[in-house]
């Protein structure tokens, strides 16, 4: 019974949208009960489909619940001294196997529209290739010049003032507001997952394999990310960090980046073998 | 256990120490020891919990030394909990105990079978125990998904160890189920039919029927996990030619089935509980028995719905999906069939009673929440989160494990001559209830919010629920060391149990024999009208 009052009330947090232009941040809220506020179409989608579920699962758990509870009043053996011996009741029975099917089918239609919705991008702006790595994160941007960088977590030393412990990176990944992208994960070692939950999106990168899907951000603003499939000693701390922002402003960070990055440039003439080395992986047992 | 062996003449001549309980071929003594075995796997398994709960009562890392050491912890949590916790006792100690009792039959059909099936698993806890502390441990989870768990990711014995360990307990269940199959289908007493078999015997079948068809699966998928790790092959490896997404098909087409393995036989149970204490007969038996077996066809053709998120394309999961959903039909059924049988009847809250509601009510939770996760498209954001945590304990460790405590305060006067006292048994539900929703429930929070499983720290925002979490891991594990106070009093001091203590409501056959049972049940085959 108090498992479905709190369910209840976890109803209530569902429905958080960002105001529409001022910079959201898409992270955990303390004491939140519901989905986290959402930054894009996707994960709009799969709001509102949750609410419905929600909704259907509320009403059957208090359904059973009131059954359960009128049984053990209206029946206990104070009240009910002689059973009966009733054991069918072909009615019934037909109706508690056709009912809910007919509630399945109506959760079902929707959901195959959602998983379709979410697939694929049929004309995506251009594309990023996310790449898994113990313990941090590689991007690559074909479309703008096909360079890459690392994004790789910001140790508590290193956090100032407002920024998330466990959830900072320190080369964040860009995206203009409003683009559709799509997104080609790997991996580079063991399996990770791509994860960002306020973009609705997650695949998992499989070392052999490129999976495709696709996010986009109609809100700018700042998502983040955690891998989601164990992958070792440092899986609690690959955080993914996700900054969209106007148009122009993404431009010059492109520009900005394909300079920066230069050496990570397919064909480029500079030592590509450089980088790894330049930036040495520190484990957790360190940050203790 | 305290048997009564003068009550049974010269007839009832039992072996030594050594013959009774290292050689033993009586379904009974078998029975207790995978019970008793259950119950000490238990106190590890759920002692990893405690110390898992305490390093995330807070954020930051404060006892566990880093994220392999975790891991190796949560991963043997899973194992010890599936393996060897709730299948040893449901299957291995009800199952042994009351199978061949409800049938009618004197024994199991191979009693030395029996005997080895168990013996497994000590050989197999102590290897999954050890590898615990060898080298880093096998920290891969328990789903130990290549290539995390191949040997340039998990170097050194821990991980073959686990490995090894997981194909003696598989061996043992295979073993296990060849055995039930054979006497549930050739040892029936006279006119005890399929259609007249009680549904604890009906779930025990299908159960066995699934292990048998899903261990060998994840027998062959970890053999080749094996020879990937030690010698040379690349079954897993992308590198080789192999793919990390088979090992993750051949998983799930074991594992899937494998939580149905773990529930069904509370399915039977609850389902003798409620009737005794409704004091009627089971409501719409033949439904409540072909929902089993629906359950388990079913439970084989929806695996990938475990891979979402592992780019298995649209169409399929679309398939899976609806599978999936396809469940919910036969569970509904048997939910609905329970609160009929309750309906109309004349109920007792005993113990066993308060544990059955209880499983009730918290499987529908654990139940509507699988469907949410059914679907695909939330799955995108909640797979692998605390949801699906909160889920499988809301069906496993809240389910499966109230049926395994309904069936102890159910049973135990039958098994042990010795009725537990009800005052102390209400006080353990109770603070069980409590304890394991105030555990659970923050869970489907912290999937909510997107909390990823098998995380030692967390953002800081996550705190609050992880709290309350923990503080209510702390009264469920109270509540599992008062069970154990219980037990002792109930074998020290409880009242002499009579054949039938429950009265006119418990009418399968193990009540129509002594308490405990003379150490050969029947000396003549009962005949079932």
């Amino acid at each position: 019974m108090m498992a479905a009052v709190l369910l209840a009330g976890a109803g209530t947090a569902f429905a958080q949208t960002a105001p529409a232009m001022e910079p959201m941040v898409g992270a955990p809220v303390p004491w939140a009960m519901g989905l986290q506020a959402s930054g894009g179409p996707i994960k709009d989608a799969i709001g509102s489909f949750n609410t419905l579920v929600f909704n259907i699962i509320v009403v059957i758990t208090i359904f059973v619940a009131l059954l359960l509870a009128w049984c053990m009043w209206r029946y206990s053996a104070k009240r009910n001294p002689v059973p009966s011996q009733t054991s069918h009741n072909t009615f019934l029975e037909i109706a508690w196997t056709v009912v809910p099917v007919l509630i399945l089918v109506v959760i079902a239609i929707p959901s195959f529209r959602l998983i379709y919705y979410q697939d694929r991008a049929r004309d995506a702006d251009f594309t990023i290739n996310v790449t898994g790595h113990q313990w941090y994160w590689n991007y690559r941007m074909p479309d703008h010049g096909n360079f890459a960088f690392d994004s790789r977590p910001v140790f508590d030393e290193d956090l100032t003032p407002g920024q998330f412990r466990n959830l900072e990176v320190d080369e964040p990944l860009l995206i203009p507001v409003g683009a559709t992208v799509r997104v080609l994960t790997q991996g580079a070692d063991v399996i990770h997952s791509f994860f960002i939950p306020s973009l609705g999106v997650q695949r998992y990168n499989i070392p052999g394999r490129t999976l495709e899907t696709w996010m986009r951000a109609d809100r700018p603003g700042t998502f983040y990310g955690q891998c989601n499939q164990i992958c070792g000693t440092n899986h609690w701390f690959m955080p993914i960090v996700i900054r969209a922002v106007p148009q122009e402003e993404f431009n010059a960070w492109a520009e900005a980046a394909r300079t920066r990055f230069a050496h990570t440039i397919p064909g480029n003439n500079a030592p590509a073998l450089a980088m790894p080395a330049a930036n040495p992986i520190r484990t957790a047992a360190a940050q203790q | 256990m305290a048997y009564a062996a003068d009550a049974h003449g010269h007839d009832d001549h039992k072996p030594n120490f050594v013959n009774r309980w290292l050689f033993s071929t009586n379904h009974k003594d078998i029975g207790t020891l995978y019970i008793i075995f259950s119950l000490f796997a238990a106190l590890v398994g759920v002692g990893l919990s405690f110390l898992m709960r305490l390093e995330l009562q807070s954020p930051g890392l404060q006892i566990f030394a880093d994220g392999q050491m975790w891991n190796a912890y949560v991963s043997a949590h899973g194992l010890i909990m599936v393996f060897f916790v709730i299948m040893p006792a449901l299957i291995g100690g009800f199952g042994n105990w009351f199978v061949p009792i409800m049938i009618g039959a004197p024994d199991m059909a191979f009693p030395r079978l029996n005997n080895i099936s168990f013996w497994l698993l000590v050989p197999a806890f102590l290897l999954l125990g050890g590898s615990l502390f060898v080298g880093g441990g096998a920290g891969a989870g328990w789903t130990i998904y290549p290539p995390l768990s191949d040997s340039t990711y998990q170097p050194g014995p821990a991980m073959d160890m686990a490995l090894f360990a997981l194909h003696l307990a598989g061996a043992s269940s295979i073993l296990g189920a060849a055995n039930f199959i054979t006497t549930i289908f050739n040892m029936r007493a006279p006119g005890m039919t399929l259609h007249k078999m009680p549904l604890f015997v009906w779930s025990m079948l299908v159960t066995a029927f699934l292990l048998l068809l899903a261990v060998p699966v994840l027998g062959g998928a970890i053999t080749m996990l094996i020879t990937d790790r030690n010698f040379g092959t690349a079954f897993f490896d992308p590198a080789g030619g192999g793919d990390p997404v088979l090992f993750q098909h051949l998983f799930w087409f074991f594992g899937h089935p494998e939580v149905y393995i773990m529930i069904l036989p509370a399915f039977g149970i609850v389902s003798h509980v409620i009737s005794t204490f409704s004091r009627k007969p089971v409501f719409g038996y033949l439904g409540m028995a072909y929902a089993m077996v629906a359950i388990g066809v079913v439970g084989f053709v929806v695996w990938a719905h475990h891979m979402y998120t592992s780019g298995i394309d649209v169409d399929t999961r679309a398939y899976f999906m609806a599978a999936t959903m396809v469940i919910a039909v036969p569970t509904g059924i048997k939910i609905f069939s329970w609160i009929a049988t309750m309906w109309g009847g004349s109920i007792k809250m005993d113990t066993p009673m308060l544990f059955s509601v209880g499983f009730i009510f918290l499987f529908t939770v654990g139940g509507v929440t699988g469907v949410v996760l059914a679907n695909a498209g939330i799955t995108q954001i909640l797979h692998n989160t605390y949801y699906v945590v909160a889920h499988f304990h809301y069906v496993l460790s809240l389910g499966a494990v109230f049926g395994i405590y309904a069936g102890i305060y159910y049973w135990i006067g039958k098994m042990s001559g010795r009725q537990y006292p009800e005052r102390l048994g209400k006080i353990h539900f109770w603070l069980t209830f409590v304890g394991v929703n105030l555990t659970f429930f923050p869970m489907h929070f912290l999937g909510n919010q997107g909390m990823p499983r098998r995380y030692p720290d967390y953002p800081d925002a996550m705190t609050g629920w992880n709290m309350v979490a923990s503080v209510g891991s702390y009264i469920a594990i109270a509540s599992f060391l008062f069970f154990f106070y219980v037990m002792w009093v109930t074998l020290r001091r409880g009242e002499q149990a009579a054949p039938n203590y429950w009265g006119e409501g418990a009418t399968t056959l193990e009540w129509q024999v002594s308490s405990p049972p003379p150490f050969h049940t029947f000396d003549e085959l009962p005949r079932i009208r």
